[in-house]
């Protein structure tokens, strides 16, 4: 996953970098299966790595790739990167070493073999209220999508 | 050397997948056996389909590299073989690499958990229908990649197409597919399985093929699915994709020699593995016909002499086109070919009467004849129907069948609620 994230930033061609990010993907959907959540592993290369990416990879395609391999890549803020990045592992490491009780270690090996049923069950009894919201949100992504698109309504 | 001995016999006494069992030697048993099976169904399909495209259109197809045309697939295997490897020029070496690579990786990944049997899938997971689908939605990446790295607009355009078609009708496929899974909750727990082979079960216990349940609802079901998963995989009616008289094959037409076979053993693959889901969720998968309306044991027994009858018959057919064969020193490797196969046959088809194999090899063989007529219908449709303009097809995913595969959804959902609540009275 380490050499996908790290590959899908310096690779210069946009679709190496596509490709990039559908193996770290891949590999984030072994490590839901490694947290004992077959299903939403499942979900995940379904939906992000089968759908999002395919989308991903028509824009690139229809752009020039010519012209953005001859672009200059900028990076003169490396001083502010380097600061900002090490703060932000600073703050992981602080989290992992004092905060032990947050991320219990034997609590996720239950109920692997019933992960679409609790998912299920959470989803469309506790959550449901936010599961509506989202697909209202989704809803109106596609019309909005579909009146900037069209040519007339 | 005895450990790795009682290592190996530990499983053969087990009722699980060898993946369920964890037994990694008969799991790589398992994947050759798969790969083998697949590898001899796809050349079977290769020959299959030039002959019974042939017949339907009245004429003979491929009669002389075999006798009827049976080496043909090999011959077609070597001379692909021995094509010049092209990469066009200003291509991407690396996505032109990858992209026959990741839809083979997705059309064979497939296969681990399909269920050959009660046991017989090289393993069993949880979410079994849900890893197929989202595997083979992985195929859609390798086609673009192939289109985009031809540097060609036929290519571009077609992946362009292709992939547009595959996402649309995957809509449709997964509705088709949750209406069935829906059918497997039906039980006193009220809960149902994703796993494939826990799909079969359902089917077993409670007594009904999903394609008759609830009838006619189980059968619209079937018929969306049976209709995308052949747009799915880019075949006739839907193949304007590769059509060779609009685009001149497509994606994959800077693709020569070795790396075009991968694409079209893809494309096999790909059929078998929609069929695979569409006869295990509502054929019945490897069940027999009418497991508990005929059952018992005399029952048992006349079902099961049906895999060694069926051999027997080919090599019959074998036997007696055999004695049609003209007359000519010509002919005589020929003939001579042809009885050898119809002995091959012959003998596998004594080799199922013991029955040691019979018992073993029963649901394997209902489960193929199961997708093989589904390969059939492929080739029928083929040779059948005139091709979808892309408009038409794109209307066809997004306003017939979406609609239809959430009105079936919908009315199974009602239809199992009510039958739920008469039961817990």
């Amino acid at each position: 996953m380490l050499i996908g994230g790290v590959l899908v930033i310096t690779r210069r061609n946009p679709v190496h970098s596509a490709l990039a990010l559908i193996a770290t993907l891949l590999a984030q959907a072994s490590l839901y299966l490694m947290l004992y959540a077959p299903f939403v592993a499942g979900v995940q290369i379904i939906l992000y790595a089968g759908g999002i990416m395919v989308l991903f990879l028509f824009v690139i395609m229809l752009i020039s790739v010519q012209q953005s391999l001859k672009e200059r890549q900028f990076n003169s803020q490396w001083v502010a990167g380097i600061i900002a990045a090490t703060a932000l592992g600073g703050l992981f490491i602080s989290v992992y070493l004092k905060g032990k009780d947050l991320v219990p270690e034997q609590a996720a090996a239950v109920g692997e073999a019933d992960n679409t049923q609790r998912v299920a069950t959470m989803l469309y009894g506790q959550y449901m209220f936010a599961f509506e919201i989202a697909s209202l949100l989704l809803l109106v992504a596609i019309i909005g999508a579909v009146v900037m698109a069209k040519k007339k309504i | 050397m005895h450990a790795i001995l009682q290592y190996i016999e530990s499983y053969l006494g087990s009722n699980q997948t060898p993946g369920a069992a964890g037994n990694m030697f008969w799991v790589f048993v398992y994947i050759l056996l798969v790969f083998l099976g697949l590898s001899v169904a796809v050349i079977a399909m290769n020959w299959l389909e030039r002959k019974i495209l042939a017949h339907m259109q009245v004429r003979l197809g491929p009669m002389r590299v075999g006798p009827h045309g049976l080496l043909q697939p090999i011959a077609d295997a070597l001379k692909l073989l021995l094509k010049e490897d092209l990469v066009p020029a200003e291509a991407d070496h690396v996505i032109f690499w990858t992209a026959p690579f990741m839809v083979v990786l997705a059309a064979f990944t497939v296969f681990v958990v399909v269920p050959f049997g009660p046991t017989h899938a090289i393993t069993d997971m949880n979410i079994g229908i849900l890893f197929m689908l989202g595997v083979s939605s992985l195929s859609v990446l390798g086609i673009v990649m192939a289109g985009w790295a031809s540097n060609s607009h036929y290519p571009l355009m077609g992946a362009l197409r292709s992939s547009a078609q595959m996402v649309s009708y995957e809509v449709a496929m997964g509705l088709a597919v949750t209406s069935a899974i829906l059918m497997t909750s039906l039980n006193a727990a009220g809960t149902g399985t994703l796993s494939m082979i826990g799909i079969v079960q359902a089917q077993l216990v409670q007594g009904e093929w999903f394609i008759f349940k609830f009838f006619p609802l189980g059968l619209i079901a079937f018929f969306i699915f049976a209709v995308a998963m052949v747009a799915e995989t880019n075949r006739a009616p839907f193949d304007l994709p590769e059509a060779e008289s609009e685009l001149t094959a497509g994606f994959h037409t800077e693709y020569s020699g070795f790396r075009w076979s991968l694409f079209f053993l893809a494309e096999y693959s790909a059929m078998i593995a929609v069929s695979s889901i569409a006869v295990t969720l509502w054929l019945g998968g490897w069940l027999r016909p009418f497991p508990n309306l005929l059952g018992g044991a005399t029952w048992d027994l006349a079902f099961s002499l049906v895999p060694g009858i069926s051999f027997l018959f080919l090599a019959a057919l074998c036997f007696f086109n055999a004695a049609r064969m003209p007359k000519h020193p010509y002919f005589r490797l020929q003939t001579l070919g042809l009885a050898a196969f119809g002995t091959v046959l012959a003998v596998i088809g004594l080799v199922l009467f013991i029955p040691g194999v019979r018992v073993r090899v029963q649901d394997i063989f209902w489960f193929a004849g199961k997708v093989t007529g589904f390969m059939y219908l492929y080739i029928w449709y083929r040779g059948t129907f005139p091709r979808y303009r892309f408009d038409q097809l794109m209307r066809m995913g997004w306003k017939v069948l979406l609609p239809m595969g959430l009105g079936v959804l919908m009315l199974t959902a009602g239809v199992a609620l009510y039958q739920q609540n008469l039961w817990h009275r």
